[in-house]
C-alpha cells in the first residue's frame, strides 16, 4: 500500500506529512497520563512536530545540528526526532539510565548543541556535566515538575518552545515546508550509539534511506498495516526501538503507545493489547515463569486443566499455527483449550491480539519459544544489528526452526566468509561510525559488505544458523569448521549434561570433556536402582557412560544433517570425574568455561583423547567450600562415539 | 528566629503565622503529657517536632488535629480557636495527617485509599450516589482526576490497583501521604513519616516531602527521629522533653543548645 505513495517520501518529516494527509484521523501516539490513555492522531502529531521544529529553529537550531534526546519512551520525545530532521538536524537518542559521565562522552562525541530531556532528573544530570560540554547550548525539558526554581536562561520548557515555534510559523509561513523539502533520503537521519560492551560507544550513522527502506521492506514482508498497535517500552536509544516505533510506525502508519512508567509495562501491555510486540528473550522468560508460579498456586482442578491443555497445545499448537495438517479431533480439542485455557491466559498477559512478535538479542530457550508458539502466538526470532538498521534475517511464517534465525530479510544479501563469518549487504547498511574511520574500515568493506563478527552458515533451504562468535571459531586440520560453543550448547541441551568442553582447533578430530548433571543423572540412577556414593563414582559408572554416549550420538546425528558441520562430529569423549568449578578457577563466576585453564590442567586427558588409549588415570585437586583442598584419583574411560556419514542423519533418525 | 517573611534557599517564601500554640497543657490522669507548650507555625514552612520517646510529640499533633483536647492553653489556626474543635472540623479546615502506625484500609486498593482522602469534599448524598449516573458520576470523575494527580506526583502508578496490604512498608507510607495530600491540605501533619524505612526509602520520602512543600506550598509539621533528616529539611525545629518545650529555632540553633544535647545524650543526675 505504501508503494503508491512512496515517491517523494524519503524522509521522516515527509512521511509524517503523508500520514497526516492519508490517515489524519487515525491514532498515531498514545500515552497514559493521570491514569487515562491520551491519544494523538496523525494530524495532531504533525502539528506538534511542526510547532517543535519551528521552535527549535527559533532557538537557533541550524541544519546539521545534533539534538540529544534523553528520557523514557514518551510521545513528546519521539516527536522531537522528526522535528529535528525537519529543520535539517540529527537526533541522537541516549540511554535514559546512563550516569552523567557516560552521557558526557556521547554528548561530546556527537557535538550536540541542543538536548531535550524528559524531566528534572535528566536535566540535573545534564547540568552536572554542562561545564565540561562547551558545545551544549540549549536544554529543553518536557515535564515542568520540580523545575520552578531553575532559572538558567538556557533551559526551556517543551511547551514554551512549541509556542515560540507557532509564533515563528505564523511570522514565516513558508519556512517549515521549505525546510522539510530540503531534506533528502541520503541525509543522516539518526545517530545511534552502540552500548559499547567492548571499548567506547560508537556512533552509528544511519540515513533516512537506511531506516525507511529497511523498515518498509520488513513491514511489507510481515503484512503490517495502519491498524496495528505497538507498545514502545525499550530504550529509545536502541536501534530496534527506533525501527519499530518510528521507522515502521511512520512507514505503515500504525499507532505506538508509551507506557505510563517503567514499572507499569506489563499492566499497560494488557490494556493496550498490542498486535505487534518485541521483547528480548529475558522478558518472555519472566512472563512464563510468572505464569508457572501462579499456576502452582491455583486450585488443583485448574492445574489439571491447565496442564492437560498445555500438553495438547505443545503437541499440535505449533503445527496449527504453521498451517500444517492436524487431525480434526486434535483441532477440536485445541479449540476447547483456546476457550478454557489459552484465550484467558493470553488475555491476562495482554497478548490476545498479538499477530506478530519478535525476539532477538540472544538465543531464546526452545521451551520458552515453543510455549508461546503453541499458544498460537506468532513469535519469531530475528537476527540483526545496529549497523544493519536491525533486520538481517527473520524467521519466515510457517517455517520456524528453533536452531536457525531465519532467512535473509527482504533486500538483504548474506554471504559467508571462508572464516565462517557472516557478512551482509542491505539497504540498511550504516553510513559510517561517526568520527571513527578506523572502526568503519574494519567493519564495512568498500563495496558495502558488513562484518557481523558472528560465525554461521546457510543451510540447504537458505536458513541462517549462527553458531558462535567468529573469533572463537577454529578449524580442524582438514579445514572443517569447528565451532566449540555450538557443539557444547548442543550437548548441554540434554538435561544429563551440565557442562561440556570441546577441543578441535588445529587437531584431526573433535573431542569432548563432559560433566554430568548430578541431579538429573542421580535421579535417573535412582529410578533404575543404581547405587552410587558420590559424583566421581556416578560419573565413572558404565551405565552412565552408556547414557552420555547416547547423547553424544544424537548430537553427531544432528551435526551430520548439516553439510558444513558434519565434519566436526565428536569422535572421542570422556566424562570428567569432577565438576568444573569456579572455585577451582575452571569456570568464571558467570559460569563460562575458562578454556585455557581447563586445557592446561587436564593436558594428559586431552593427550589421551588424541591417542588410541581407552582410559586415563588422573589425580585432581579439589578445593572445598571451606578452603581445604584434597585430591581425587580416578581412572577415566575414553569412549569413541558413532560418527554418522554426512547427510545420513535424517535417514538414521 | 526570623521575623515576618523570609526567603528560604529553595525559593519558597515563608509567610505569616498560620497557627499559634499557646501554653498548652494536656494530662491523662496523673501523667502530664504536655506542659505549658507554646510555639507557632508559619505558612509554607517545614517545622519539625523532635524529642525522646514519650516527650509528647504525638500528643501535640493529636491536640492540633482535635483528637485530644488540651485542658489548658489555646491553639489558634487561621485566627480560629482549635483546641476545642473536633477532628472532622480540623479536616474541613484543611489539616490532614498521617499516622505513626500506618492507618490505611488494607483490603482496599491504593486508588481507593487515596479516594477516601477526597471523601470530605464529595457533596452528593447517598441517594445520588446510588443512582450512579448524573451529578454523582460527574463528581466522582472530578475527584478521581485529583486522586490521579496525587498518584502521578508520588509516582505510584504501578500500584494503583494493588491492595494496600500487599505493599511493602515504604510504599504504604507513601500511599498514606497520598491520602493526606488528596485532601488538598493547607497544613500537613506527618507523624514519623520515615520510621522503619531503609536509607533509600528515606531519601525518596524526603524528596516527596520537599516537593509537596515546594509545589503546593503546603505547611508541614512533622515528627521525626532521624536527626540528619530533620536538620536537613526543616526550616525550624521545636524540641520537647517530658512534655515541656526545651528549645525552638533553626536547626543550627537547636543543634548547639545544651539542654537539647543533654536530653538526647542523657545527663548524670547527681
Amino acid at each position: 500500500m505504501s508503494g503508491d505513495h512512496a515517491a517523494g517520501q524519503d524522509t521522516f518529516p515527509k512521511l509524517l506529512a503523508a500520514n497526516a494527509r492519508i490517515r489524519g484521523g487515525k491514532p498515531a501516539s498514545r500515552e497514559k497520563d493521570y491514569g487515562i490513555w491520551q491519544t494523538w492522531t496523525w494530524s495532531e502529531v504533525a502539528e506538534e512536530v511542526r510547532a517543535l521544529a519551528c521552535g527549535l529553529a527559533a532557538l537557533g537550531f541550524q541544519r546539521g545540528d545534533r539534538l540529544a534526546i534523553i528520557g523514557d519512551n514518551r510521545p513528546h520525545l519521539y516527536w522531537a526526532m522528526p522535528a529535528a530532521q525537519a529543520v535539517g538536524g540529527v537526533p541522537v537518542p541516549m540511554y535514559q539510565d546512563s550516569v552523567a559521565e557516560e552521557m558526557q562522552y556521547v554528548l561530546e562525541h556527537a557535538e550536540c548543541r541542543f538536548a531535550i530531556a524528559e524531566n528534572q532528573e535528566q536535566v540535573d544530570k545534564l547540568l552536572e556535566i554542562k561545564d565540561r560540554l562547551p558545545k551544549l547550548e540549549t536544554i529543553i525539558y518536557h515535564f515542568p515538575r520540580g523545575m520552578r526554581s531553575y532559572t538558567q536562561d538556557f533551559l526551556h520548557l517543551y511547551a514554551d518552545v512549541q509556542d515560540k515555534g507557532r509564533a515563528h510559523d505564523t511570522a514565516n509561513p513558508g519556512f517549515y515546508d521549505a525546510q522539510v523539502d530540503m531534506g533528502t533520503g541520503g541525509d543522516l537521519a539518526i545517530m545511534v550509539y552502540t552500548s559499547g560492551t567492548t571499548g567506547r560507544p560508537k556512533g552509528v550513522m544511519l540515513s533516512a534511506d537506511n531506516l525507511i527502506q529497511t523498515a518498509r521492506n520488513a513491514a511489507e514482508w510481515e503484512g503490517l498495516t495502519d491498524d496495528d498497535e505497538m507498545l514502545a517500552y525499550l530504550p529509545m536509544a536502541w536501534v530496534g526501538d527506533h525501527i519499530f516505533s518510528v521507522g515502521q510506525a511512520f512507514t505503515t502508519g500504525f499507532c505506538v503507545s508509551c507506557p505510563e512508567s517503567a514499572e507499569t509495562v506489563l499492566e499497560d501491555l494488557r490494556e493496550i493489547g498490542p498486535t505487534y510486540f518485541f521483547a528480548p528473550p529475558r522478558i518472555f522468560e519472566n512472563i512464563l515463569t510468572t505464569v508457572m508460579i501462579r499456576i502452582e498456586d491455583a486450585a488443583p482442578w485448574k492445574q489439571r486443566m491447565f496442564h492437560n491443555y498445555m500438553d495438547h497445545a505443545n503437541r499440535v499448537g505449533r503445527d496449527i499455527l504453521d498451517g500444517k495438517p492436524v487431525p480434526f479431533m486434535d483441532r477440536l480439542k485445541y479449540r476447547m483449550g483456546e476457550f478454557l485455557v489459552y484465550g484467558p491466559l493470553k488475555n491476562v498477559l495482554g497478548l490476545t491480539r498479538m499477530r506478530l512478535g519478535y525476539t532477538a538479542g540472544e538465543a531464546i530457550g526452545p521451551d520458552i519459544f515453543d510455549f508461546y508458539r503453541s499458544l498460537g502466538l506468532n513469535l519469531k526470532q530475528l537476527y540483526g544489528s545496529t549497523e544493519a538498521s536491525v533486520f538481517i534475517t527473520i524467521q519466515p511464517n510457517g517455517d520456524i526452526r528453533s536452531d536457525s534465525v531465519g532467512v535473509p530479510a527482504p533486500g538483504v544479501d548474506i554471504r559467508i566468509e571462508d572464516t565462517g563469518e557472516v557478512m551482509f549487504k542491505s539497504p540498511g547498511v550504516f553510513q559510517a561510525y561517526y568520527k571513527n574511520d578506523d572502526a568503519t574500515a574494519e567493519t564495512k568493506t568498500p563495496d558495502g559488505w558488513v562484518h557481523t563478527g558472528d560465525a554461521g552458515f546457510l543451510d540447504a533451504d537458505g536458513h541462517l544458523k549462527i553458531i558462535d562468535r567468529a573469533k572463537d571459531v577454529g578449524k580442524l586440520t582438514d579445514g572443517t569448521l569447528f565451532a566449540p560453543k555450538y557443539l557444547e550448547n548442543k550437548l548441554k541441551f540434554f538435561p544429563f549434561v551440565s557442562e561440556a568442553v570441546t577441543f578441535g582447533d588445529g587437531r584431526d578430530y573433535v573431542a569432548a570433556f563432559i560433566n554430568i548433571d548430578l541431579e538429573a543423572v542421580g535421579n535417573w540412577a535412582e529410578r533404575r536402582g543404581l547405587a552410587y556414593t558420590g559424583y566421581t563414582d556416578l560419573a565413572g559408572r558404565p551405565e552412565v557412560m552408556e547414557l552420555i554416549s547416547d547423547c553424544v550420538d544424537k548430537v553427531n546425528m544432528d551435526l551430520a544433517e548439516d553439510e558444513k558441520l558434519a565434519g566436526s562430529q565428536i569422535k572421542r569423549f570422556l566424562v570428567l570425574h569432577k565438576e568444573l568449578d569456579a572455585d577451582d578457577g575452571e569456570l568464571t563466576r558467570t559460569r563460562k568455561v575458562r578454556r585455557s585453564v581447563v586445557s592446561e590442567r587436564y593436558d594428559d586427558l586431552i593427550a589421551a583423547l588424541y591417542s588410541d588409549r581407552d582410559h586415563c588415570e588422573v589425580t585432581a585437586t579439589v578445593t572445598f567450600e571451606d578452603g581445604r583442598t584434597d585430591t581425587i584419583h580416578a581412572d577415566l574411560k575414553i569412549r569413541d562415539a558413532k560418527i554418522v556419514p554426512p547427510g545420513a542423519g535424517q535417514a538414521a533418525a | 528566629m526570623p521575623e515576618g517573611t523570609a526567603q528560604t534557599n529553595s525559593g519558597r517564601v515563608i509567610g505569616d503565622v498560620i497557627m499559634k500554640v499557646e501554653n498548652v497543657s494536656l494530662s491523662f490522669g496523673g501523667v502530664r503529657a504536655l506542659d505549658d507548650v507554646s510555639f507557632d507555625v508559619r505558612e509554607h514552612e517545614i517545622l519539625a517536632i523532635i524529642g525522646p520517646n514519650g516527650a509528647g510529640k504525638s500528643s501535640m499533633l493529636n491536640c492540633i488535629n482535635g483528637f485530644y483536647h488540651p485542658q489548658e492553653g489555646t491553639i489558634t489556626y487561621k485566627g480560629k480557636r482549635r483546641d476545642t474543635a473536633k477532628t472532622y472540623e480540623a479536616a474541613e479546615e484543611g489539616i490532614a495527617r498521617t499516622f505513626q502506625n500506618i492507618a490505611l484500609f488494607k483490603g482496599m486498593s491504593t486508588l481507593d485509599n487515596i479516594m477516601t482522602g477526597r471523601g470530605l469534599k464529595m457533596k452528593r448524598n447517598f441517594l445520588w450516589q446510588a443512582l450512579y449516573y448524573g451529578p454523582a458520576l460527574r463528581e466522582e470523575l472530578e475527584h478521581r482526576a485529583k486522586a490521579e494527580e496525587v498518584i502521578d506526583f508520588l509516582e505510584i502508578e504501578a500500584i494503583r490497583k494493588t491492595p494496600v496490604g500487599r505493599l511493602p512498608y515504604g510504599l504504604q507510607k507513601r500511599v498514606e501521604l497520598g491520602r493526606a495530600l488528596a485532601a488538598e491540605p493547607d497544613l500537613l501533619l506527618l507523624d514519623e513519616p520515615m520510621a522503619g524505612m531503609n536509607h533509600e526509602e528515606k531519601e525518596d520520602m524526603v524528596r516527596y516531602i520537599l516537593d509537596v512543600n515546594d509545589e503546593y506550598g503546603t505547611t508541614i509539621v512533622l515528627i521525626e527521629h532521624d536527626m540528619s533528616v530533620v536538620m536537613d529539611i526543616s526550616d525550624r525545629v521545636v524540641v520537647l522533653d517530658y512534655g515541656k518545650k526545651l528549645a525552638a529555632g533553626t536547626p543550627d540553633e537547636v543543634k548547639g543548645n545544651q539542654d537539647v544535647i543533654d536530653a538526647y545524650l542523657g545527663v548524670s543526675h547527681d
